[in-house]
């Protein structure tokens, strides 16, 4: 019995060292196999859109495109915060797509890192996209993807608490008007704003608009104007117009607390429009007022359709095809009113303004809109974005004042930037 | 058959004791020397995947992340896979870093006073429950629930409840006449918050191990300490306490583990913030590596390793103890 157990154990041994040499060559084949990844006439996609399956009308015009230039795409969502580190590591394995949708200021990330193709290498037409749009795929002078669609911020009210507070939507032209109107609401009982200014790049996103909407520019963080938006912010909360919570608050918690219905304003995007409608608040939309009056540039979101770099340049041709088939006109309308995001070109937001009135404001809103890594901050952006959303919770908090919070921000930008 | 049973329970009891006290070396390797070189080739052949699997998924990590923590990694690199060496450039950044001095005093806080109430409060409701009364182990069996329902459940009611406008802390507090409190978003209550939630849901823990521990101090000792009119305040600091003192020390070490690398429940609560009010190390790695559009990977692995750093200085302090134990 034991020399048989003895016997077992070498022949477990044997089996145990087959298994390993096995797996080994195994991973050896696996890493060499993976470069061929899209065979001719495959073209692979990926998009920030796991919502939509193959039965979805995206999924359906992407593969229609495709067909349209003689290919099949093989179509794979990701979610938006997994899609970046997906697209770097399959930079670095030489695998990347064919095409590449990403959200706007990852586009920076990845031209920075060699990834992607500009359009001047591809041919694409740009031409009648919008500056301001296209602005944020923009280093350098070089473009490096088409947009497809773009949403930004602009404040929802509801109506009903405006009304008890005898407040007239259309008489907020600027921070004081909208100051009082606050306080008419908290007056009458109701509850001012919410908006969100957690510690994450949604936290600057939903800043940016009334920092920009000062004068201040993102390569100042300590200057006065600046100052004089924190200070808005910081005193809505100390005065008690907007809840302490949005400290915490996410873009979708923010987004709760107005669906309560106590809130008077909501500072969200177009995203929620359709989440409005289901809700049963009477609302309404204005843009979110600058200092002295006029629309504030908000930061624009939406993805860019980008054609990442392949070792075979041959394929270009077909993924071009494919772009601009995605973004010509009839498609980007319908694109743009599945995602209700607004069109990025003039003919396409005018047929979405036609089918849908409501968009209106949202059409004037991305107009004024600006891109966060423009003005060639590139990928300086993230780096002065953390310290902004950080000087914003500092001063919120009431740890230090919006002045000093802003001097440390600048300082910390500066030797990061340097 | 049988014998191999019969030597199973031996081992049994063997290997408890080797839980608590360090191994005697001894006996292993004579029995060993006997084998002729086939057994060798064998005993090697079978520790062969147990050494790949360490090296691979423990030894390769660990240097990988020393040698990241030394190098200028950018976007940049981690495509064309050039990273210069900079030396303890990371490092210094990391030190001169405003977030360095909050960080560190957070870590020490969150990790301290977790562990002193985890211990603490897992002890009393341990030696209370030994107690055996009606209903005692469907009691205890509640109080494991925060241990099995999953981080990110525990960590957004948490954060549900202690939300500054419609949370129910604030609610009740309110309802006898206090004013709000912003457990989450004020610096004075955010850290506080996060290490209550965390102290309730490590106590499960330590209820469990140390509740183990007691079950095997003899009933024999209580029975004398009664005899010799011991009241339960001296049976517990002169029996009790000083007889679970190696199971404690393992409890204590582990929960210091797991505590120092908490990410989850203080992002899910605060994202570290607000500012820097409830940022750890662990919680300023995964910022500087993730939490923005442009990843800075060398600074968060040289955090990284300063947290592992203090997990070894708590596993050096542990081993010196047990050593010292087993002296006396």
């Amino acid at each position: 019995m034991i020399s048989f157990i003895r016997s077992k154990k070498t022949a477990v041994a044997v089996v145990g060292l087959a298994a390993v040499s096995l797996a080994l060559t195994g991973c050896a084949g696996g890493s060499s196999g993976g470069s061929s990844s899209a065979a001719s006439g495959t073209y692979t996609f990926w998009d920030p859109y796991p919502q939509f399956d193959d039965s979805s009308d995206w999924a359906k015009l992407v593969q229609a495109c495709g067909t349209e230039a003689g290919v099949t795409v093989e179509r794979t969502g990701y979610d938006t915060s997994d899609l970046t580190s997906k697209a770097l590591l399959a930079g670095q394995q030489g695998n990347s797509p064919d095409l590449l949708l990403v959200d706007n200021p990852v586009v920076s990330t990845l031209a920075e890192a060699g990834l992607l193709t500009d359009t001047d290498e591809t041919g694409a037409d740009t031409s009648d996209i919008e500056q301001n749009i296209l602005a944020a795929g923009q280093i350098d002078g070089a473009t490096y993807g088409v947009p497809i669609g773009a949403n930004t911020l602009a404040l929802y009210y509801n109506k009903t608490v405006l009304d008890a507070a005898g407040v007239d939507p259309a008489s907020i032209t600027d921070w004081n008007t909208l100051t009082s109107a606050l306080e008419k609401v908290s007056a009458s009982g109701g509850k001012g704003i919410t908006f969100s200014a957690i510690g994450t790049e949604e936290g600057s996103f939903q800043f940016l608009p009334w920092y920009w909407g000062s004068g201040a520019e993102l390569t100042d963080l300590s200057s006065d104007d600046a100052v004089s938006a924190l200070d808005l912010w910081t005193g809505w909360v100390e005065d008690g117009y907007a809840p302490n919570s949005v400290i915490g608050n996410t873009q979708t918690t923010s987004w709760q607390e107005f669906l309560t219905g106590e809130y008077a304003f909501g500072e969200n995007g177009t995203w929620q429009l359709a989440g409005v409608k289901d809700s049963g608040i009477d609302y309404g939309i204005i843009s979110i007022p600058a200092k002295d009056g006029g629309a504030a540039p908000a930061p624009t979101g939406g993805e860019f359709l980008t054609v990442p770099v392949q070792s075979d340049d041959a394929r270009y041709d077909v993924s071009e095809k494919i772009r601009a088939c995605l973004t010509s006109t009839d498609n980007l309308v319908a694109t743009d009113t599945t995602l209700s995001y607004v069109a990025p070109t003039k003919d396409a937001q005018e047929q979405q303004v036609q089918a849908d009135p409501d968009l209106e404001p949202w059409v004037t809103a991305v107009g004024d809109a600006k891109g966060r890594t423009s003005d060639d901050l590139g990928t300086e952006y993230p780096k002065i974005s953390e310290q902004l959303w950080k000087a914003v919770q500092n001063s919120l908090s009431g740890s230090s004042s919006a002045q000093d919070a802003l001097d440390e921000a600048q300082q910390a930008a500066e030797s990061a930037t340097k | 058959m049988s014998t191999d049973i019969l030597e199973r329970r031996e081992a049994v009891p063997d290997g408890r004791s080797g839980g608590t006290h360090v191994p005697p070396a001894g006996p292993g390797r004579p029995r060993r020397r006997r084998r002729p070189d086939a057994g060798q080739l064998t005993a090697w052949a079978f520790i062969a995947p147990v050494v790949l699997y360490l090296a691979v998924f423990y030894a390769y990590p660990l240097i990988r992340n020393v040698d990241l923590s030394v190098r200028d990694y950018t976007v940049r690199s981690f495509i064309d896979g050039t990273a210069p060496f900079i030396g303890f450039e990371n490092f210094t950044d990391v030190f001169a870093s405003p977030t360095f001095g909050p960080a560190l005093v957070n870590t020490l806080l969150f990790t301290g006073v977790s562990i002193a109430f985890q211990f603490s409060i897992g002890m009393a409701l341990a030696v209370f429950f030994f107690q055996r009364f009606p209903l005692s182990s469907t009691l205890r069996a509640l109080f494991l629930v925060p241990w099995l329902l999953p981080l990110i459940v525990s960590a957004s009611t948490w954060s549900w409840m202690l939300n500054s406008e419609s949370g129910v802390v604030n609610s009740v507090i309110e309802t006898f006449g206090g004013s709000q409190v912003n457990w989450l978003t004020s610096p004075q209550w955010a850290l506080t918050s996060v290490i209550v939630a965390n102290i309730w849901i490590g106590i499960p823990f330590n209820l469990v191990i140390l509740y183990g521990g007691l079950q095997n101090i003899s009933g024999d000792l209580y029975e004398a300490a009664a005899l010799d009119g011991a009241n339960a305040w001296q049976k517990f600091w002169r029996i009790t306490f000083p007889l679970l003192r190696p199971v404690s020390a393992i409890t204590i070490l582990l929960g210091l583990v797991y505590t120092l690398k908490v990410f989850d429940i203080i992002w899910i609560m605060t994202r570290g913030g607000p500012g820097d009010a409830s940022t750890t190390f662990a919680i300023w790695s995964y910022q500087l590596g993730f939490g923005s559009t442009l990843p800075t990977f060398g600074p968060a692995a040289a955090v990284g390793n300063l947290l592992i750093v203090m997990a070894l200085i708590c596993g050096f302090v542990y081993l010196r103890v047990q050593r010292k134990q087993s002296r006396s």
